[in-house]
């Protein structure tokens, strides 16, 4: 091996896979000296940054003290599904959440729901649409409604203080096809067709013991079109996101999104509270609608979206600040402004947008938002946040609420357990 | 009628006229290359060799007996039925014409796989080329939409005629394990496409007794096979025989004596029930094949 030749290996970057072999072969800190254990993880960083899904395959872990799909940076795309049950008894329950349990671990995986026998005579048990796709972050997101803990299953003793019923709130237009279900399923992936292919295959798992109550696909920019990870943009063009918690410090994940054993129920240890809103948008009003009065409605500039007077996106929110005439720069019934909660409240939203073709009634766009967002306490966080919303924002005139849904998502499975083992 | 009957698998193999039984051909063979069925092909094994142990061939006989009796049935129904078409009897016409038609719908996968009768009795407007439409729905149409009977004698003789072959050739119908157990599955597949939305019966609305009927001719099927699946796989007997019980009693609740109410006066709830409860039974059912297996 030449000199130039040698030079250029060292340099070129490591991918885990090389570093790997390169170990296997004589040990890599003999490779790379004194600064081998450093050079390694600087390889590993690069390719983290660069090519994550490619250096991991881009698994999410399944099994853990939480769910994934929760705090984990949300993936392009989701597919959600709600389900009722129409098997009455506890033992069908446990008997699916343990069948979807180890569904959901395999497709984490990027593998198919389960073994395939090769017999021409059956139904393949994977239905095979995301043979030779990556697992591209796939997580498989589980919680309980309302409706779980009616007389049915015994479990109406352990509804937990925090799962209250969502109150109705100002405006909402609420359909029960929207709404509501005994179990909700969030399946986010960096792929919409490996989306749906987890819910698919638990949709068919679940027959003969859960039916489908409704399933809403949604979207955000994927990784290749904003390379950088950008605070996505919902339908009405506006950043949405920017004041979201930082949940990667556990810390503040605890703070807004881990319910506690002590929180009054000890099952939900490690759980959290999942809002789910089907707010559709009026696009074409939003469309004719000026730029003045677009930005005054978000608090925010639309090209940027720093807040009003202010240069940059995350600069802060200042409700001081007034114009010439002596107005706020920020009006107090600006989505922003009403949202901020004094900067009491958080939670952690994580939603997406949604097409769902046209209304056949108006011929206008079918399109929104699938807000979602996670609570420690929806008591504390999400219905106060809403109930203000509801009742003063100027977003109110563009935007309603069609459908609805409070989840106690579980907490995450260990090996060999099943979503669920907590409670039932 | 379906249209996708064409291309299934049943048909494909009673079509070729089946190897199957008796030599433990291969499904994935003798099929004409343009109808091969996909999932068929590529990494599964073919179905092959399965092996008819004596107690598959006792299923394959009881339910031949079963197709015989129902067509026998059949026979003297479709008599009664176009004999009162022919005698302008339109009350007594529409009456029969659900029930009647029942007995077609029990052994609908046989009778599909046997050439072209599935089209003659059961074809529905716009199946076929206009001036070759007959059978059940065409007086269908000229019962509940023309509201009379005038005119139809020579279409009702045909269909008389028609059945009574297919009684004739179902005799001869040689029936193999593998086509049991996808046919099931294709009868549930027949409800979940046509009778549970209200396609099949457009005028009379009596789909009700087509999808009873159907589901029927499933459970025939199943109970057929039932002593050997259980032996292989007793679980996934449990669970269909439950699933059974569970669309029964969803169906209940439409049922009048042997009648059944017209389709139209479902709510769209109780539509998609039943429909769930179809899928609910199917999933488990199209697992059956699992008994042929080596």
């Amino acid at each position: 091996m030449g000199d130039s030749e040698n030079k250029s290996f060292l340099q070129k970057p490591l991918s885990r896979r090389d570093a790997l072999k390169l170990a296997g072969a004589g040990g890599i800190g003999l490779l790379l000296g004194a600064g081998g254990v450093k050079g390694l993880a600087m390889g590993q960083n690069l390719m983290t940054k660069s090519t994550a899904s490619a250096s991991d395959k881009g698994i999410v872990p399944f099994y853990g003290k939480h769910q994934a799909g929760i705090v984990t940076p949300a993936q392009d795309f989701i597919c959600m599904g709600a389900f009722d049950f129409t098997a009455g008894d506890i033992a069908a329950v446990r008997e699916l959440f343990k069948s979807w349990t180890e569904a959901a671990a395999r497709m984490a995986q990027g593998q198919g729901v389960g073994e395939e026998t090769g017999n021409a005579l059956l139904p393949p048990q994977d239905t095979g649409e995301a043979m030779g796709l990556a697992a591209v972050r796939t997580t498989i997101t589980f919680g309980l409604g309302a409706s779980f803990f009616d007389g049915r299953f015994g479990l109406a003793g352990k509804r937990p203080p925090g799962f209250v019923d969502m109150p109705r709130f100002k405006g909402d237009d609420l359909r029960s096809e929207w709404s509501g279900g005994d179990v909700v399923v969030q399946a986010c992936a960096d792929d919409p067709q490996v989306a749906f292919h987890a819910i698919r295959n638990l949709v068919r798992i679940a027959r003969g013991k859960a039916v489908l109550r409704w399933m809403q696909e949604g979207f955000q920019r994927t990784g290749a079109a904003d390379p950088k990870g950008a605070t996505p943009r919902n339908l009405l063009g506006f950043k949405d996101g920017t004041n979201n918690p930082n949940v990667q410090d556990p810390q503040v994940a605890d703070e807004v999104v881990w319910a506690k054993g002590t929180d009054g129920a000890e099952w939900m240890d490690g759980g959290t509270y999942m809002v789910m809103r089907r707010i559709r948008m009026r696009i074409e009003v939003w469309d004719r609608t000026t730029l003045g009065e677009q930005e005054a409605t978000f608090g925010r500039s639309r090209d940027s979206g720093a807040p009003l007077g202010q240069k940059n996106e995350f600069d802060p929110l200042d409700f001081d600040k007034k114009d010439e005439s002596g107005k706020p720069m920020i009006p107090a019934n600006s989505h922003v402004a009403l949202a901020h909660m004094d900067g009491k409240v958080k939670i952690w939203r994580r939603g997406y947008s949604y097409s769902n073709g046209i209304d056949m009634k108006t011929g206008q766009i079918d399109a929104g938002l699938l807000f979602i967002c996670f609570n420690r306490d929806p008591r504390n966080q999400f219905i106060p946040m809403q109930q203000k919303l509801a009742a003063q924002d100027k977003l109110n005139e563009y935007i309603v609420h069609v459908g609805s849904g409070l989840y106690a998502c579980l907490p995450g499975a260990k090996q060999g357990g099943y979503i669920g083992d907590t409670l039932f | 009628m379906t249209i996708s009957y064409r291309h299934s698998l049943i048909s494909v193999m009673l079509g070729t006229s089946l190897l199957l039984t008796a030599c433990g051909g291969n499904a994935a063979t003798g099929k004409p290359a343009a109808q091969e069925n996909k999932a068929a092909e590529g990494g599964a094994k073919p179905a092959a060799a399965a092996v008819v142990t004596p107690e598959l061939k006792a299923a394959v006989d009881q339910y031949r007996k079963f197709v015989i009796a129902q067509s026998d049935e059949f026979v003297k129904a479709t008599d009664a039925f176009t004999k009162a078409v022919k005698a302008g009897d339109i009350e007594t016409a529409k009456k029969l014409y659900g029930p009647s038609r029942m007995y077609y719908e029990r052994i609908e996968p046989i009778a599909e796989a046997l050439g072209d009768f599935d089209p003659w009795i059961d074809a529905r407007e716009g199946d076929v080329p206009d001036n070759e439409w007959r059978g059940f729905h065409r007086l269908e149409k000229a019962l509940w939409e023309t509201k009379s009977a005038a005119g139809q004698e020579k279409v009702a003789d045909q269909l008389l005629q028609d059945v009574k072959q297919l009684r004739v050739k179902v005799e001869s119908v040689e029936i193999a394990p593998e086509m049991l157990v996808t046919g099931a599955v294709e009868l549930l597949n027949e409800v979940s496409n046509g009778k549970v939305t209200g396609e099949e019966e457009r005028y009379s609305h009596t789909d009700l007794y087509d999808f009873a009927a159907n589901v029927e001719g499933a459970k025939e099927i199943f109970t057929v096979l039932k002593p050997v699946l259980e032996k292989k796989n007793a679980a996934l007997a449990g669970e269909i025989d439950t699933r059974f019980t569970e669309l029964d009693k969803e169906l209940a609740p439409f049922r009048k004596d042997k009648d059944f109410v017209p389709y139209t006066e479902l709510s769209k709830e109780q539509t998609k029930k039943l429909s769930q409860a179809i899928d609910a039974l199917a999933e488990p059912l199209s697992k059956m094949g699992t008994i042929v297996e080596g």
